[in-house]
């Protein structure tokens, strides 16, 4: 036989030693450090597309689209706050430090969420004026490096929010790069300018939940019982967490899945450590339930909410709000492919950029570079992040609408079915086409 | 001159007066009588009065104390002063852990010791501690000054910043990146300084030894990773 004429094996890769996996074992062997990044999990996982709404038929009646009232509006921290939130929409903006983020981009999710009727929070670095300034509804996070951490900031703040962990990395602290660390920065954090900071992933000064009892009520004392109070837990154990945050007196409790992004993390901590928002939802409700304290304990949960079938899905499964921090960011102009030839400069292109430890965010929203955060214009971008704040919400009051709800917070699991058994195990609804919800006795 | 006895009036009541105190009040001094431990006592007050709390108080005592001084006639239980940012905390018995946590300003004094994790974290604040203190304290500490009479426990100073720590005692060890210093002349003035504001007499700064970072992490570096 000719040899032309052979049949030949083709090069075959493997899925397990996969190019991306081979390049890391190269890349770690030349450098001997860690891939450090930013934003979530990029893994595929059970997510709210294996979720389905039925939607109205003959035994359930829709309402008019356009002319039956579907409310969304949100009470937070009706349990002991003298003064709860109360937003237009669901949809609220995740902490996201200034240090992480420019200053621009922080005014811009104040501007975005102020126009939207919703809230937006600080982060691990303190409050900015320009934040306050330009958010209606302003949440300041209390994180374990206490960075920038002022009675007066927390006095001019609607409410606190109790950092326990994050999804993108339950157990873990913050991470700012030299980079980053500016003038301004360093200062706002008591810190030498240009130092890699490695923020505490413990808070200092208590340790479980008989202590954050405690801390929780010098909290509510210092500000006369008038905030609202949030714990935001990192979505691992989520029966547990939300059953002792109830139990140590939180107003809120905020459920952050592996979805949810972070300024800077090891990728092998993003990638495997957590669990998917859809697999935590239902036990946190569960535990709410149990406790007597659905609707009175409100949950927020977040880690890659998207779009308004997102929105509605979690608050399907019992959620009172989401928060979104990746999206919004986008929404602003991140990753945009106006920038092609500036990401494909540092190596990455357009949908792929998660270097913003590096503080060379093309978009001007992951720096402290002042060029290139100047290339962010924060009332435009403001703009951009409350049109689609407002999309979320109008695609969830299409589907509650289909649903016969005249409430976001009237879906219920019983709209929904899973595409995958998976799902359908993990979101506690029957399998499509099927009254099989696995583990579930009959 | 305001007597409040918590056995009578509530913590609620007594924080909520305190914080509502007029710029130009003549209540400056008030005693607190059978604080039996209660948390949270005096947290949040920023005025220019003094508040004595007859007894011993629970966790966070002045937490986060602006302008007011606060003297504790007994023990203070954990986080006393934490985030202050001025004003004075004098404890006259002994503090449990994390004693002026992340404080940002002003003075803290505890006449007897202070338990682990003493000024973790601490961004500016004073304290000095007539006694020893215990282990990992100044862990993370950022700015600010540590002065201890007695001794210092395990891991002193671990992953320090810019704080200084000056220890008249023994120091059972010290954290990664923590190194004795030099006293220069002013670091004397510094420890002077707050001896003297103290209320320490018949001590010299000379007796002291200083402690610092060593500065060796503080840019991330493969070689360094077993101090990590």
């Amino acid at each position: 036989m000719d040899n032309a004429q052979t049949p030949r094996t083709l090069p075959r890769f493997s899925a397990t030693f996969d190019p991306h996996t081979l390049a890391e074992i190269r890349r770690a062997a030349a450098t001997g450090i860690y891939d450090i990044r930013g934003g979530g999990t990029k893994r595929a996982l059970p997510h709210f597309d294996d979720l389905l709404f039925l939607g109205a038929s003959v035994s359930r009646y829709p309402l008019e689209g356009y002319r039956e009232k579907c409310a969304t509006d949100v009470w937070l921290g009706t349990r002991f706050a003298k003064k709860p939130i109360h937003l237009k929409t669901p949809v609220t903006i995740a902490g996201m430090s200034f240090g992480a983020l420019s200053a621009q981009a922080k005014e811009a999710l104040g501007r975005g969420a102020t126009i939207a009727g919703t809230s937006t929070t600080t982060g691990d670095g303190g409050m900015t004026p320009e934040e306050r300034g330009q958010s209606q509804t302003l949440v300041y996070q209390y994180l374990p490096s206490r960075y920038g951490m002022n009675p007066d900031d927390i006095r001019k703040a609607d409410a606190i929010e109790v950092v326990i962990g994050q999804g993108a990395k339950p157990g873990g602290g913050g991470m700012l790069l030299g980079q980053k660390i500016s003038d301004r920065v360093a200062a706002m954090r008591t810190l030498p300018k240009g130092i890699d900071q490695r923020s505490a992933c413990r808070h200092p000064d208590w340790t479980g939940p008989d202590d954050l009892e405690i801390k929780i009520e010098e909290l509510r004392e210092i500000t006369d019982w008038e905030k609202p109070i949030y714990v935001k837990v990192g979505a691992t154990r989520p029966y547990y967490d939300v059953a002792l945050a109830v139990k140590s007196g939180a107003d809120v409790v905020v459920l952050d899945g592996m979805q949810g992004g972070t300024a800077a993390t090891q990728d092998v901590f993003i990638e495997h450590v957590g669990i998917p928002i859809l697999a935590a939802i239902r036990p946190a409700v569960q535990a709410l339930q149990d406790l007597g304290m659905h609707r009175k304990v409100q949950l927020i949960v977040s880690g890659g909410i998207r779009n308004g079938a997102d929105v509605a899905k979690a608050l399907a499964l019992g959620a009172d709000a989401v928060a979104i921090g990746t999206a919004a960011l986008v929404a602003l102009g991140d990753n945009d492919p106006r920038w092609a030839a500036d990401y494909a400069a540092l190596g990455t292109e357009a949908g792929a950029y998660d270097d913003w430890h590096e503080g060379r965010d093309p978009a001007g929203i992951t720096t402290q570079d002042p060029d290139l955060a100047s290339r962010l214009d924060p009332v435009a971008a403001g703009r951009r992040l409350a049109n689609y704040l407002a999309v979320l919400t109008l695609e969830a009051q299409t589907i509650a609408r289909a649903c016969g709800k005249s409430h976001l917070h009237n879906l219920e699991p019983e709209d929904l079915v899973a595409l995958t058994i998976e799902a359908a195990a993990m979101a506690r609804v029957p399998l499509a086409g099927t009254s099989w919800i696995p583990g579930q006795q009959f | 001159m305001p007597a409040v006895d918590l056995a009578v009036m509530t913590k609620r009541d007594l924080n909520a007066a305190l914080h509502a105190l007029p710029a130009d009040t003549n209540e400056t001094h008030w005693t607190v009588a059978n604080p039996e431990g209660a948390h949270a006592i005096a947290a949040g007050v920023d005025a220019p009065i003094t508040v004595e709390i007859e007894g011993h108080a629970g966790y966070y005592c002045a937490g986060m104390n602006q302008r007011a001084t606060v003297i504790v006639h007994g023990n203070a239980g954990v986080g006393v002063a934490e985030n202050m940012m001025s004003g004075r905390v004098h404890v006259k018995g002994d503090a449990s852990q994390a004693a002026g946590a992340t404080a940002h300003g002003g003075l803290l004094v505890i006449d007897g010791n202070a338990s682990a994790r003493c000024g973790i974290s601490m961004k500016g604040i004073d304290i000095v501690v007539k006694g020893s203190i215990g282990p990992m304290s100044a862990f993370m500490a950022q700015a600010g000054n540590l002065v201890v009479l007695g001794d210092a426990g395990e891991a002193l100073g671990d992953s320090l910043y810019e704080a200084r720590l000056f220890v008249r005692g023994a120091v059972k060890s010290l954290g990664a990146d923590c190194i004795e210093k030099d006293m220069r002349p002013e670091h004397v003035a510094i420890l002077d300084r707050l001896l003297a504001d103290a209320g320490v007499a018949g001590v010299s700064a000379r007796e002291f030894r200083r402690y610092g970072s060593a500065r060796g992490l503080y840019n991330f570096h493969v070689d360094n990773a077993s101090a990590y």
